[in-house]
């Protein structure tokens, strides 16, 4: 088990010196943050405000989402697993995520967050530090890829939103993943070359 | 009042709670009490056993020293106070006695005031008092309930639009912290019982923060901070709302569920540093960490949720076992750990304030609901809540 942290050392040094070879791809300004969302307004105009505020950003959220419903954005979007407590990028999922990281490099105003999720077996709250390795290994991969790093948000749901129900190998295996979040610069996905 | 009875702790006395008129709640919630200590064996009375009670004023020691009792605790209305005595059978007279004024049963106060009775009594004979007048807080629903010790009172404290986690008690009962789960990060907030609003704790703004902890005065929190750099034990003073410093600095490792030793000398932890998850102490700096319950590498399961007891001569935490987590504590000294649960999936051990009981997780029924065993006797009970409850804390006593 001592092997985890070493497996994970390495794993990192086999993909710098994977992508060592290559050119590293020139990235853009990526688009400033979007604002805070929970600032509260005050005054008599509050609520009317909040609720322009909250249909412009229902606005968003539906015109990203038509837009992330192409090839790209599922590309994008598609989610990633792992071995039981373990929170290394399995050698069947580097396609995936090479894929998303040269999607990342031709959008380069996309920025993503990567959700870590556990299955229900281990302690609820180790889950949750379980979880955010998972989303960060995701973000080291992606980042030794040349995706800039500040693109890419990290957050853990431990095992607190299962996707698949049950107490079976085939639950646990699903629930075991990272999800792919489009938080900004998601309309008019372009295709990698 | 000094205490006047000798107590073997390995032996559980027997002791019969004598009928009379009046006050029929209180001697219920008494009596339920007295046996959930655990401390003793009771005796339960035929129906219509009225005619113990003997003449009014006369004690009618011969009937019950013939039941096999010990002791007899009697609760009286006298003028409109409630009187509570311990007679010792053998010697045939009063051992303690305390007079008090119940609220009425209907008053929200009133059942802590038998409990806080019960657990006079339970002192009166054993030296140490009993744990009715105590609460749980638990998550149920990604929302944070407390309820009584006996399953009445219960209320949720943390709103439905957060997923609320990791509840645990200050000292003084009057405050629950615990994590604020949204959108993947979340604050840890300090709730008052009474009301009133959460306030977030220092530091915990940023990032995702997990599993706290409230030091022996009340006057710091440890917990961990989950972010790209790791999970990170940090402690802030929230008495003064201030003073952030990190205690653990792990590049690949995870540091969470931190514990402090009652005289708040030393935490303990999990940590993964050496592979899987593990218990591990260090010093309150964060300095001369060490491992804390021993383990053989590539052989016992994971580790997880550490609690040390009132006293600080255990820890309960749960380990896994063929695949399931079971409930073990270990006593401090001799760093024996000894097995306590084996049926079915039974987690997140917390200590009961008498350093004898502990409540923890089991699926054991059927779905995740909390079980309460006595570690000296291996008598268990279930709690009763609505729906699955996890990760339960057990309050200190209330005063």
């Amino acid at each position: 088990m001592n092997a985890r942290p070493l497996a994970f050392a390495l794993a990192s040094v086999v993909m710098l010196a994977a992508c060592g070879g290559k050119q590293e791809p020139e990235l853009p300004a990526p688009e400033p943050a979007p604002a805070p969302v929970a600032t509260a307004p005050t005054g008599p105009n509050a609520d009317s405000a909040a609720a322009a505020e909250r249909e412009r950003l229902e606005r968003e959220r539906r015109e990203r989402e038509a837009a992330l419903a192409g090839a790209v954005g599922t590309d994008l979007k598609s989610m990633i697993h792992f071995d039981y407590d373990m929170a290394d990028v399995r050698a069947d999922d580097a396609a995936n995520l090479d894929r998303k990281a040269a999607i990342l490099a031709a959008n380069p105003g996309v920025r993503v967050r990567i959700s870590g999720h556990a299955d229900e077996r281990g302690s609820d709250e180790y889950n949750l530090a379980l979880g955010m390795r998972r989303a960060t290994a995701a973000k080291r991969y992606l980042e030794n890829k040349g995706v800039e790093g500040a693109r890419i948000e990290v957050v853990s749901f431990g095992e607190e939103r299962p996707l698949a129900a049950g107490a079976d190998e085939a639950a646990f295996a699903n629930n075991r993943r990272d999800e792919f979040d489009v938080t900004a610069g998601g309309t008019n996905l372009v295709a990698p070359q | 009042m000094r205490l006047v009875l000798k107590y073997d702790p390995g032996a559980r006395p027997s002791l019969v709670v004598t009928p009379g008129t009046g006050l029929d709640s209180a001697r219920a919630i008494l009596r339920r009490d007295l046996d959930f200590s655990d401390r003793f064996e009771t005796v339960i009375l035929p129906e219509a056993s009225g005619t113990l009670s003997g003449k009014a004023g006369a004690f009618n020691y011969d009937l019950y020293r013939k039941l096999g009792a010990a002791y007899a605790v009697e609760l009286a209305d006298v003028g409109g106070r409630a009187q509570v005595r311990l007679h010792d059978l053998a010697a045939g007279k009063v051992a303690a006695q305390v007079e008090t004024v119940f609220s009425p049963a209907t008053d929200p106060g009133f059942r802590m005031q038998v409990h806080r009775i019960s657990d006079e009594v339970v002192r009166w004979i054993t030296g140490t008092p009993g744990i009715a007048a105590t609460r749980f807080a638990f998550v149920a629903g990604g929302r944070v309930y407390v309820v009584d010790n006996d399953g009445v009172n219960l209320r949720a404290l943390t709103p439905e639009s957060a997923t609320s986690l990791s509840p645990t008690w200050s000292p003084d009962g009057g405050r629950i912290a615990y994590t604020r789960l949204q959108d993947g990060r979340g604050p840890i907030m300090i709730q008052p019982i009474a009301g009133g609003a959460a306030t977030p704790v220092p530091g915990t703004n940023a990032g995702l923060n997990i599993t706290p902890a409230f030091s022996p005065d009340g006057n710091l929190l440890a917990y961990s901070s989950s972010t790209e750099q790791g999970t990170n034990i940090q402690v802030a003073n929230v008495a003064q709302n201030c003073c952030v410093q990190r205690l653990t600095v792990g590049r690949f490792a995870d540091n969470l569920s931190p514990t402090f030793a009652p005289d708040g000398g030393r935490l303990a932890f999990v940590s993964t540093r050496a592979g899987p998850a593990q218990v591990y102490t260090m010093g309150a700096d964060g300095t001369d960490a060490e491992l804390f319950v021993p383990f053989d590498f590539g052989v016992t399961g994971s580790t997880n949720a550490p609690e040390w007891s009132p006293e600080g001569t255990m820890v309960a935490f749960h380990r896994e076992v063929s695949g399931s987590p079971q409930v073990f504590v270990m006593d401090v000294s001799g760093r024996r750990v000894r097995q306590l649960t084996s049926s079915g999936r039974n987690e997140d051990p917390t200590w009961a304030p008498d350093g004898r009981h502990v409540a923890f997780v089991s699926d054991r029924s059927g779905r995740r609901q909390l079980w309460v065993i006595d570690i000296d006797t291996g008598r268990t009970r279930q709690l009763v809540t609505p729906g699955a409850a996890r990760l339960p804390a057990w309050s200190r006593r209330l005063k």
